[in-house]
């Protein structure tokens, strides 16, 4: 089984992406999808009601969806198995511009828009770094000069990522991301997959639903105001 | 393959809305072509365009295929901008890119990898050409009227992009020179295809597709016959730019109009 990991920021169009995707390749493939989203998600009903493929969601509540993601990933790659799919589509919930919840042994999918703004690239760095293939969207709406400085800011972050331009609505331009859906290697074995960077992913004392302000109240990861420019870089 | 070395694109026929195949064999686009695609509202004038920009394989919506020089282009054609000899000039005319003027067209010659320092003046004083309204190099990009923006990407992509085949959508919606624009994209041998409902934009163009139900009606080359349209096109176009700054600067026209 083949695995995409789909993620980028919410109204990107990473569900136009997953569903033009579904539509070109169900006939070649047996699809399974998984929406991760925080409180509601309608996007697994839809996509199961639209192409008759097996499709789940799992709402992460008061945790990280992107640590849900982690979490389940490894029950979901089995329930696909059992339904007999050949390929995998997990799609995140795309809310922080930091996580960057691509695995191993699978094809990280970064989905962002083309109107989105000249700084975006820069502020989901992240999830641009470890991704294998940046797909832009809405590329409809803007002319040639802008999707090249679009492009230039996408590999200052990333200089040998895949770009695909696309018009998710319609399609155009999808054919190079299918391709290297189709390219990616399968699963070898789902015990050995690991994230491929460390994300910001752990349960904090805010995800918990400790609500008052300031460091004081808080345990872990814990800083002062002055002592760095960012709170907190990884262990 | 060097993007200058396209000699001709060709369009071949997909099918309208109903699914019906469409009824021509080949258009064909070659170097210095002025081509209008005209049509009502919903007609599929964008979709024509957007299947030329993205060098359709049978992969739209239309079914439409376009080839470079008879045969499908190379990937980098499609894919990388440097070597993709189609710019696109869409509809919108509000730039989301937050930069100044200048911080924007030097990163596009950034990313094309030209050296000439100069073209970025080059390329604000000819979009300076195409709009009524000073551009200056450091206004941002997101302050910049419709006409500025159109006129701005215009003149991009004839310095800058230097795209053999121009594509502009609506260009006239936006209050830009037209004629200067047509005249500067002729004297540089450029393939210019408009989609239009200005009549004298339509008139200026060598050929017009028709479009109708997603698909292309006709193909017309009026060859000369309509010279006599295009003159009286041109008064009238005159006589309404006349007014038009008279209303901009604040003037209450009372006088003749057509003189």
């Amino acid at each position: 089984m083949r695995l995409a990991v789909v993620a980028g920021p919410p109204s990107a169009g990473k569900t136009a992406v997953v569903r033009q995707t579904i539509r070109s390749l169900r006939d070649r493939h047996r699809i399974a999808y998984l929406k991760i989203d925080v409180v509601r998600a309608f996007e697994d009903e839809e996509i199961a009601a639209e192409f008759g493929i097996p499709a789940r969601k799992v709402c992460s509540g008061d945790l990280c969806p992107d640590h849900a993601g982690v979490m389940v990933m490894r029950d979901a790659i089995a329930w696909a198995g059992e339904e007999g799919a050949d390929l995998l589509l997990v799609e995140s919930a795309g809310l922080c511009l930091r996580c960057s919840p691509y695995t191993t042994q699978a094809l990280g999918i970064v989905v962002l828009s083309a109107v989105s703004g000249t700084n975006t690239p820069l502020k989901m760095a992240a999830m641009l770094a470890l991704a294998d293939i940046a797909v832009v969207t809405r590329i409809d709406l803007v002319s040639q000069a802008e999707k090249e400085v679009f492009r230039e800011r996408i590999r200052e972050v990333n200089p040998d990522l895949d770009i695909v331009e696309t018009n998710a609505v319609q399609g155009t331009g999808m054919r190079y991301l299918l391709r290297a859906i189709e390219d990616c290697p399968p699963i070898t074995d789902p015990g050995t997959i690991v994230l491929r960077g460390a994300p910001p992913l752990g349960v904090c004392t805010v995800c918990i639903g400790k609500t008052e302000i300031g460091w004081q109240h808080h345990f872990g990861v814990v800083r002062r105001l002055e002592d760095a420019d960012y709170l907190f870089r990884g262990d | 393959m060097d993007p200058s070395a396209v000699r001709e694109i060709t369009i071949l026929p997909g099918r309208n809305r109903n699914g019906e195949p469409e009824r021509f064999e080949a258009i064909t686009i070659r170097p210095g072509d002025t081509i209008s695609i005209v049509g009502p509202t919903g007609s599929g004038k964008s979709a024509l365009i957007n299947d030329i920009e993205v060098f359709a394989r049978n992969d739209t919506a239309t079914g439409r295929t376009v080839l470079v020089n008879g045969e499908y282009p190379p990937e980098e054609f499609v894919r990388d901008p440097a070597y993709k000899p189609v710019a696109l000039i869409t509809q919108n005319t509000r730039c989301l890119a937050d930069l100044t003027v200048e911080e924007f067209l030097a990163m596009h010659v950034r990313s094309r990898k030209i050296e000439d320092e100069s073209i970025v003046g080059r390329t604000i004083d000819l979009a300076n050409e195409f709009t009524g309204e000073k551009i200056r190099s450091c206004a941002r990009m997101t302050a910049l009227s419709g006409g500025q923006t159109r006129s701005l990407l215009v003149a991009d992509a004839v310095l800058v992009a230097a795209a053999p085949v121009l594509l502009l959508d609506e260009v006239e919606n936006a209050g830009i020179f037209k004629e200067r624009v047509i005249e500067v994209l002729r004297a540089g041998g450029k393939a210019v295809i408009f989609v239009t409902h200005d009549p004298l934009v339509s008139l200026l163009s060598a050929r017009r597709i028709v479009m109708r139900d997603g698909a292309v009606e006709r193909v017309i080359e009026p060859d000369g016959r309509e010279i006599a349209a295009l003159r009286e096109a041109l008064r009238l176009d005159g006589i309404l730019h006349r007014m038009r700054e008279q209303i901009r600067a604040g003037d209450l026209i009372t006088g003749p109009v057509g003189a």
